[in-house]
């Protein structure tokens, strides 16, 4: 800050409306915050396990909704040939003005076959494409509606019953880590005491940090919150992973109706924090939405955008390096050949015009230095 | 923070909070928006002002009483001196101002020499040009490989215009200055040191004024075709029948009955800056800092910069210049008018 005339400083002190010295842009967050209300949110989630771990359950748990209506579980017959399916479902959700549109991305059939060797291609192939979608969108000429349908957050189901994580469970979270925010969760959490439980919490913590396993990580409170978050950050960081229980059905405990599952020796209540993590997931996710997003769209969006951008493709209409639009429904042999060639093409172009380019160049300054470009 | 807790208390039954509090049951929707309010004040905001206009209509009192510091370059400048420059400089003084935790990085851009010479055609040009260079920078840093998290935004968000207060109709350079700088920025015309016209004179000189405005086809903000919805165009339509404002600035004090108040003091009385029934300093306040500070900048992000990214990207098909990201990574040996590197 440079300071003004000697005796006044530059800089009022704006403590209060009332004072004469202040100005009013205070008033901006409010500003930002009607707007935001206004636009709304989006928010991509997506469930990955093994069949029977609840998933399904716990998100109708969580988003009080039944997202999936006519379920059918398919048998041990059809699941052998069965590959990984991508289910899309979308929810949206209105509260006080703000609106929220929730889409949940089930990956059905992930390590169900006797060979999950591949289970997982089909799923990052998903979440790349998503980053592929909005990369184009962004680099197009009309911006004014982008959907932003890239997946904010990974839920991954761990079965309890194991010692830890299994190889499957490791070689997938590595293999998505640095593509999308990973939050591992304990399934069916019911099947464990406490000790079990905690003792499998720091087994699998463990094992996350053995195999350099990058898991989302919530951010640390500032110093400027009150007590109450603070706390209540650090509650959910102790709890990770989170160990939960879904369930969709009522249950009478203790003269009200509960979510809950009945038990010849007691009902697990969903909602209890003494029984199991699933309010705290529910909280860190809405409570963190805004931080998921932002991870994906500073850390792994431009990843993967820095990665595409190097690897080039082809050159659009308008002259500017484009990815390669994603390609739906043809052969992958014969898409690799026409993209080779593409590619081909493209570097040759790319290579003529910057001979052009600095040609024009010499030309004009009647020198051979290259102007610090080169081929 | 507030009265209740944000955290939830973990022994309450979802379904009765969902009840009475939707989805987000005690967790509250507030969580979301308190998040994004915490982040953004953290990181602050940028806002650049220019101020156009000829010397000796109190622009840079203006911005000083706007924004209740000496934030002009003429008051931070230790050896500033007052005179009419050859050409049109454009100079530009950044500070960081806070206000109930707010932080703001505020720049006024200034431009002396405009509208002040004999023969001023053209004097638009560098300004045009400046506005440009900000969108080109923003735009290259776009769409570099490895870009910046948060891509710094010099672009101008807002251009003040000063008419001086002849009372009579728009002159010839307010016209060609607002229709072309109308297209690539959002211009807020002021009738300045407005404390030299009557109520009367300056009503009639706003009516002719936006006749002016209209026949000319010029575009000022709030631009009609940019309101989002009604409640925008209520709001804006009540800001477009005042425009432009008549102000008066100063950076002066004095008492009038029992309070401080900013004034210019005459042997007839005492102009007070921000009563309404004065001068319309107040509304300009209010409509660049307390209510539209955030739609200035979208508007400008979202239309001018757009409609300037498009052009850019057309030009480049066309051109077949290469503004790939291969070669922005590889650029740095570019040369402007001058044969200074950028």
């Amino acid at each position: 800050m440079t300071p003004g005339d000697k005796g006044s400083s530059c800089q009022g002190q704006f403590t209060n409306p009332e004072t004469p010295g202040y100005v009013g842009f205070a008033n901006l967050p409010n500003q930002v915050h009607r707007k935001s209300v206004k636009k709304g949110f989006e928010f991509t989630l997506m469930v990955v396990g093994e069949s029977g771990l609840g998933k399904s359950t716990l998100i109708n748990s969580l988003f009080l909704t039944d997202l999936y209506p006519e379920r059918i579980i398919p048998g041990a017959a059809e699941k052998i040939e069965r590959t990984v399916q991508i289910e899309a479902s979308t929810v949206e959700i209105e509260e006080r003005g703000v609106k929220l549109r929730l889409t949940v991305v089930d990956t059905p059939g992930y390590g169900d076959a006797i060979n999950s060797q591949d289970c997982f291609s089909t799923i990052i192939a998903y979440i790349d494409d998503q980053f592929e979608r909005y990369l184009h969108d962004e680099s197009g000429l009309n911006r004014r509606h982008i959907v932003d349908n890239r997946v904010h957050c990974c839920f991954y189901f761990i079965s309890p019953l194991g010692h830890g994580l299994k190889p499957l469970d490791v070689q997938f979270m590595k293999a998505i880590h640095n593509k999308v925010n990973v939050v591992p969760v304990i399934a069916k959490a019911d099947t464990l005491t406490l000790r079990e439980r905690e003792r499998l919490k720091r087994r699998i913590l463990d094992e996350i940090d053995e195999h350099g396993i990058k898991i989302y990580h919530l951010p640390d409170a500032e110093s400027d919150e009150d007590e109450d978050f603070k706390e209540q950050t650090r509650i959910l960081k102790a709890s990770i992973p989170f160990a939960v229980v879904g369930s969709n059905q009522q249950i009478e405990a203790k003269g009200k109706k509960v979510r809950g599952r009945l038990y010849p020796w007691g009902v697990v209540e969903v909602e209890n924090p003494e029984h199991n993590d699933f309010l705290k997931l529910r909280t860190m996710l809405i409570t963190h939405m805004q931080d998921l997003q932002e991870v994906t769209q500073d850390l792994h969006y431009e990843n993967f955008r820095s990665e595409r951008l190097k690897r080039g493709g082809r050159l659009s209409s308008h002259g500017y390096i484009l990815p390669l639009s994603p390609a739906k429904g043809s052969d992958p042999e014969e898409m690799d050949k026409d993209m080779i060639l593409q590619e081909k093409e493209a570097e040759l172009r790319r290579m003529q015009e910057m001979i052009a380019k600095m040609q024009a160049q010499m030309q004009k300054q009647g020198e051979g230095d290259g102007d610090g470009q080169h081929m | 923070g507030g009265d209740t807790p944000r955290m939830g208390h973990f022994n309450s039954s979802l379904e009765d909070h969902t009840r009475d509090h939707g989805f987000f049951g005690y967790v509250g929707i507030e969580a979301v928006l308190d998040q994004m309010r915490h982040k953004a004040m953290k990181t602050g905001f940028e806002f650049n002002v220019m101020v156009v206009g000829q010397s000796g209509l109190g622009k840079s009192t203006l911005m000083n009483t706007l924004f209740k510091s000496k934030v002009s370059r003429k008051s931070c400048t230790p050896d500033y001196e007052e005179k009419i420059h050859k050409t049109v400089h454009l100079q530009s003084v950044s500070h960081v101002i806070e206000e109930k935790g707010v932080k703001m990085k505020l720049t006024i851009i200034d431009t002396p020499g405009f509208g002040d010479q004999i023969n001023n055609e053209n004097c638009w040009d560098p300004i045009e040009k400046y506005i440009n260079v900000q969108y080109e920078e923003y735009l290259k840093e776009e769409l570099s490989i490895n870009r910046k998290r948060r891509i710094p935004d010099t672009r101008v968000h807002c251009c003040v215009y000063f008419l001086p207060p002849s009372g009579h109709w728009l002159r010839p350079i307010d016209v060609e200055f607002m229709k072309r700088l109308g297209k690539i920025v959002n211009i807020v015309p002021v009738i300045a040191k407005a404390d030299t016209l009557t109520i009367e004179e300056r009503l009639e000189f706003r009516d002719r004024i936006k006749r002016d405005l209209e026949a000319y086809e010029i575009s000022v903000y709030p631009q009609k075709e940019y309101d989002q919805d009604v409640e925008d165009q209520i709001l804006n339509d009540k800001i477009r029948e005042k425009i432009p404002f008549a102000v008066v600035g100063t950076d002066k004090e004095h008492q009038v009955n029992g309070n401080k108040i900013l004034g210019r003091k005459t042997k007839w009385g005492i102009i007070e800056v921000e009563n309404v029934a004065h001068c319309e300093f107040s509304d300009l306040r209010d409509l660049l800092i307390r209510s539209h500070l955030q739609d200035l900048k979208d508007i400008t992000h979202n239309i001018h910069y757009e409609t300037y990214r498009v052009r850019r990207l057309n030009e480049i098909k066309m051109n077949g210049i290469g503004l790939s990201p291969l070669m922005l990574v590889n650029s740095g040996s570019e040369k402007d008018d001058a044969g200074n590197h950028v």
